[in-house]
């Protein structure tokens, strides 16, 4: 995962960290550029080049703090390897791996920089090193990264660090996105001049139920400890022992349960922790990555989706400061095996029978022209995508259909958790599908079904037998349309069987409980005849309307933000990776 | 004739001298608190007017007073850097977590004359608006700690300690907290988070400096027990007085630790830099020389985490003469006056004012595995290159002294010892393990290359082993 700061969320032109670059040296006159915001910046050098930062940044809690020479090096574009620093972790200036020389403008006798005949400061070399994460920079500042002394630092530190390692990287999970492997490649010695005999430490130490560790491996840069204690608020590991018997451990007689424990994982730089859903079933540089969104719950925290060759094998959270930061809950990392169900629907049933998606369309549509008007109703899903919900709506208005969701509250937390487990309520709340509040038609539905009023029923992502329905009422319905992904109760009843497909078989927008749109995009192909829900509703406006409707996200988006109000300015492109805000923020909650 | 100048030690070791506050009252106790809480705020001539608190760090700072800890650290300098602005509660904490191999100075006062360092201590507090205050005693040092809440209950019940103090108005509390056991806890940041119940990691510096961001994030004082004592006498003399004391630069009296292969071991106080390493070996009014027989053959100056002198070492040192002029002299490590400056100059330290007098029949590979043993059992295990260093060392030294050594192990030791000090860690522990082992593998390079060649001691003047030697045989050296 990157441990460099981000850029800002909006992925904006502004660089990361809000610094200014430095001034090109040009010939001609420079343009007149305004001028930037009144920002206090001071100006260093990193490996002799100028670079003006801005002397606050905001640390890991996003307070401002002293900027560091870490980040003045990322500013000028010089990265400085280092284990125990993490931007969104409290510093702790152990592992030593960032150390770097500097030295500080010298002083005349008047107090004043002295200056040398080219004009440049006189430095003054510090005799001692620092470590880059952590010291704060000062005007003039000069930073060296690549000099003999430096390099000399950042061998010894990588010798000291794998004299004990089992240096088990055939065996290692972590191999391919292990920073001991990387750095020892890239700044550390060939061979160890180490004979004596290695520490030996725990291995195999069930840490929790997701969780094992290999304490041999372990580099003790406390990154797992920071965030357990620091973010999560759970001091359950630590360190027993001490010097080279340090021993990373959870608490004696504690489960190292909570749930986000698996971040430990992605913190960790080496194989130290590794998780036990994971472990052993890829080797990570095969996997596929795919930029995606977790659909557990309303948060819409955004993760890589690693694939291979059809098969999902992990969720990892993929960096966004507006929404999940560079975290992700256990359980929403972990909700993802349903996707590869061997049980999934995978072909299109016209009452029961096995047909095909154009027989079965055009039947629909000729069914669906047949109903009254006001007599069908679409029980849509807050899983579906801002563009499938966008075409219902416009199927809804059609049929003049009543609409709604099935709501989903759940138990929150004050980090990630949020209490709607949908994905994209706020969605099908902004798109007009969902009563108020949502799920409110639901008794409604069924009352005129078993009433006779209602004829028809389009199920979109749910079991209306789990909501309130029971399966004489259903078969009432005239016309009863599933569309799933996973076998359920009503499809067996249904007249059409039209199977969908997941968020990571397709690519389209949710938005989330806090009103942002995020785009996810497609990592797998969708099994059997499942075909992703805008392609065959398209299909369908187009036999029942004779009108062509776009059938691609990207079009379906755009007309969305020019229908939709609450919408409006937004474009498929600008979402860009972490997403936009609606522009009026999300409605306010309905009780 | 060079010889002691008791000062803080003065009544400590005369017969009746007891640790009891009726005793301490009889010898004089607490009269200087009392003058120093009477003091009234003065106007300096050039119309500034100076609190009792200023003045008494006044006379701090112009006494030149040094910490006795180890570092050499300006006392006056350390107390003038604390945040008094922040409006957060300024803590104090005495340093007594004596923990230098070879010091046994501290304990001396804390045993013997403990109402000496409340005294100083209530000073120093008193000096820096201090309210409450911490005595960090090491965990082995029992009777210390009982011997110091004692006297702190004392000293409570007589109002020298507690709300309104003598009736000034000024309130203090002390506690005394035990430590459990660690050598890391004598560094100052590692202290505090020791005191703040968590593990004794040391802080990292930018940004936690103690007078800024220390107890509980808040401004803090760590001074050692001997600098609190001699900041009692600095306010009794007067400052300038006792600048006069020792040389500049290195005022006052200190106290000096004797070990190893002398006939009179023992600790010392003496004026800092009136008296030669020379003198304090071999003068009958301290060592008295080495026992019959024996020579010299190296000297620890200032605990073991002190570079080694080597008998007979030159260094050469740029003095000021008499008449001001600098001049460059070559001299004898013996002949060099005992001080802070000096013996950093020639390459080492006086640090704790632990002296330790290795002789001819002395292994040195063996002493210096013992050494090194004990910075991997002390190394708290935070930072990289001391955590995996120490060990290291250790482990080579240990075999070394097996029977399992090399030729090259001189070089590998260095390589090793290299690659910690010099700021590559977080407090100076990485130097304290590093530099016994650079100083010792360098001046003694031939004893460490015949030891790798041989396998065996060759002062010790048995054959190479026929076989393998039986594991842990004869060593000093064992592992956890």
């Amino acid at each position: 995962m990157s441990t460099v700061p981000s850029p800002a969320p909006n992925s904006s032109p502004t660089p990361a960290l809000g610094w200014t670059p430095p001034p090109r040296p040009t010939g001609a006159a420079a343009p007149a550029i305004p001028a930037p915001p009144a920002v206090d910046t001071l100006t260093v050098t990193v490996n002799g080049r100028p670079v003006t930062v801005p002397r606050l940044t905001p640390d890991w809690q996003g307070k401002p703090a002293p900027t560091t020479m870490l980040q003045a090096c990322a500013a000028a574009g010089v990265s400085v390897p280092h284990y125990c620093y993490h931007h969104r972790l409290p510093v702790a200036g152990n592992c030593r791996m960032c150390l770097v020389e500097y030295g500080t403008p010298a002083l005349g006798p008047d107090r004043q920089p002295l200056k040398n005949p080219d004009g440049s400061l006189v430095i003054q070399k510090s005799p001692r090193p620092a470590i880059a994460c952590a010291t704060p920079v000062t005007p003039g500042m000069a930073i060296d990264t690549d000099t003999p002394g430096v390099r000399a630092m950042r061998e010894g530190v990588l010798e000291f660090l794998l004299i004990n390692h089992p240096l088990d990287c055939p065996i290692c999970d972590q191999a391919g996105e292990c920073k001991l492997q990387e750095y020892s490649v890239e700044y550390g010695r060939a061979a160890s001049r180490f004979v004596e005999t290695k520490v030996h430490k725990p291995k195999q130490v069930d840490l929790g139920p997701r969780i094992m560790l290999d304490d041999e491996r372990c580099i003790l840069c406390t990154r797992c400890i920071r965030f357990t204690r620091d973010l999560v608020g759970d001091d359950a590991l630590g360190i027993v022992h001490r010097g080279s018997y340090s021993t990373l451990a959870a608490y004696p007689g504690r489960a190292f349960d909570n749930n986000y424990t698996l971040n430990t994982v992605d913190l960790c730089p080496v194989g130290a922790l590794t998780s036990k859903d994971f472990r052993f079933r890829m080797r990570v540089w095969f996997l596929k990555e795919t930029k995606s969104l977790c659909t557990s719950c309303g948060t819409g925290c955004n993760v890589l989706i690693g694939s291979r060759e059809n098969v999902l094998y992990r969720y990892t959270p993929r960096e966004n400061d507006a929404v999940n930061r560079s975290w992700l809950c256990d359980f929403g990392r972990l909700n993802y095996k349903w996707i590869g169900r061997a049980d999934r629907l995978r072909q299109v049933r016209v009452r029961g029978e096995p047909a095909t998606w154009t027989r079965a369309l055009a039947e629909l549509a000729e069914r669906l022209r047949a109903i009254p008007a006001g007599h069908a109703a679409i029980l849509a899903s807050a899983r579906l995508a801002n563009e499938e919900l966008f075409l219902l709506r416009k199927l809804a208005q059609h049929l003049g259909a009543e609409t709604d969701i099935v709501p989903r509250h759940g138990e929150g937390d004050r980090f990630l958790v949020h209490p709607d487990k949908n994905p994209n309520t706020t969605g099908a709340r902004v798109l007009g599908l969902a009563a108020a509040p949502p799920g409110a038609n639901l008794p409604r539905f069924a009352e005129r079904l078993r009433a006779g009023q209602l004829t028809a029923l389009l199920v979109f992502g749910e079991d209306p037998l789990k909501h309130g329905f029971d399966p004489e009422t259903l078969q009432r319905a005239e016309l009863l349309v599933v569309s799933d992904l996973l076998p359920n109760g009503a499809a067996e009843l249904a007249h059409f069987v039209l199977p969908g497909c997941a968020h990571a078989e397709k690519r389209g927008t949710f938005t989330n409980a806090h009103g942002r749109v995020q785009r996810f995009f497609k990592a797998l192909e969708p099994p059997g005849d499942a075909r992703p829900e805008t392609e065959w509703l398209g299909e369908l406006w187009e036999r029942l309307t004779g009108e062509r409707a776009s059938t691609s996200p990207e079009r379906l988006f755009r007309q969305l933000a020019e229908e939709v109000p609450a919408f409006r300015g937004l474009t498929w492109a600008a979402l860009g990776d972490t997403g936009q805000d609606l522009p009026d923020g999300p409605p306010p909650p309905e009780r | 004739m060079p010889q002691e100048h008791r000062l803080i030690l003065r009544y400590v070791d005369t017969p009746g001298y007891t640790p009891d506050l009726e005793c301490y009252l009889r010898h004089g106790g607490y009269a200087v608190l009392r003058r120093a809480l009477a003091l009234r705020p003065v106007t300096q001539p050039d119309g500034k007017t100076l609190s009792p608190q200023e003045q008494l760090r006044q006379e701090v700072m112009v006494s030149g007073l040094r910490g006795r800890g180890g570092a050499g650290f300006s006392t006056g300098l350390k107390w003038s850097l604390v945040d008094r602005k922040s409006g957060k509660p300024i803590y104090l904490i005495c340093n007594a977590d004596e923990s230098e191999p070879g010091t046994f100075k501290d304990k001396q006062i804390l045993y013997k004359d403990p109402h000496q360092l409340l005294e100083g201590m209530i000073l120093a507090c008193f000096a820096n608006d201090v309210h409450l205050a911490f005595i960090y005693i090491r965990g082995e040092f029992v009777e210390g700690a009982r011997l110091l809440n004692r006297a702190l209950a004392e000293a409570r019940a007589a109002g020298f300690l507690g709300r309104n103090i003598l009736g000034s108005g000024y309130d203090l509390e002390i506690h005394v907290h035990r430590g459990a056991g660690a050598y890391i806890c004598g560094e100052e940041t590692g202290l505090i988070e020791s005191l703040e119940g968590k593990r004794p990691y040391p802080r990292i510096k930018p940004p936690y400096y103690p007078a800024v961001l220390g107890l509980y994030q808040c401004p803090t004082i760590v001074n050692n027990v001997e600098t609190l004592c001699a900041v009692k006498h600095v306010i009794a003399m007067g400052g300038a007085a006792y600048a006069k004391l020792g040389t500049p630069n290195n005022t006052g009296t200190r106290i000096v630790c004797l070990s190893g292969r002398v006939r009179r071991p023992g600790y010392y106080e003496i004026e800092v830099g009136k008296v030669t390493l020379r003198e304090l070996i071999f003068d009958p009014a301290f060592g008295g020389g080495l026992p019959e027989g024996r020579q010299l053959k190296a000297v620890i100056p200032g605990g073991v985490s002190a570079k080694v002198f080597r008998a007979g070492e030159k260094v050469r040192l740029k003095t000021r003469g008499p008449d001001g002029r600098e001049v460059e002299q070559e001299k004898d490590v013996l002949d060099l006056p005992y001080d802070f400056t000096t013996l950093v100059t020639a390459g080492s330290m006086s640090g704790s004012g632990a002296i330790i007098v290795l002789d001819d029949a002395t292994d040195l590979v063996e002493a210096l595995a013992n050494i090194s043993e004990f910075f991997a059992h002390e190394s708290c295990g935070q930072c990289t290159p001391c955590r995996e260093g120490s060990l290291w060392m250790a482990k080579a030294l240990h075999r070394l002294c097996r029977g399992g050594g090399r030729p090259e192990d001189a070089d590998y030791l260095l390589h090793i010892a290299n690659n910690i000090p010099g700021g590559r860690t977080i407090c100076a522990f990485g130097d304290a393990c590093a530099w016994p082992v650079q100083s010792f593998v360098e001046k003694f390079r031939d004893e460490f290359v015949a030891r790798g060649r041989q396998g065996r001691s060759p002062a010790s003047g048995e054959p190479p082993p026929a076989g393998a030697r039986p594991a842990g045989a004869a060593s000093p050296v064992t592992h956890p």
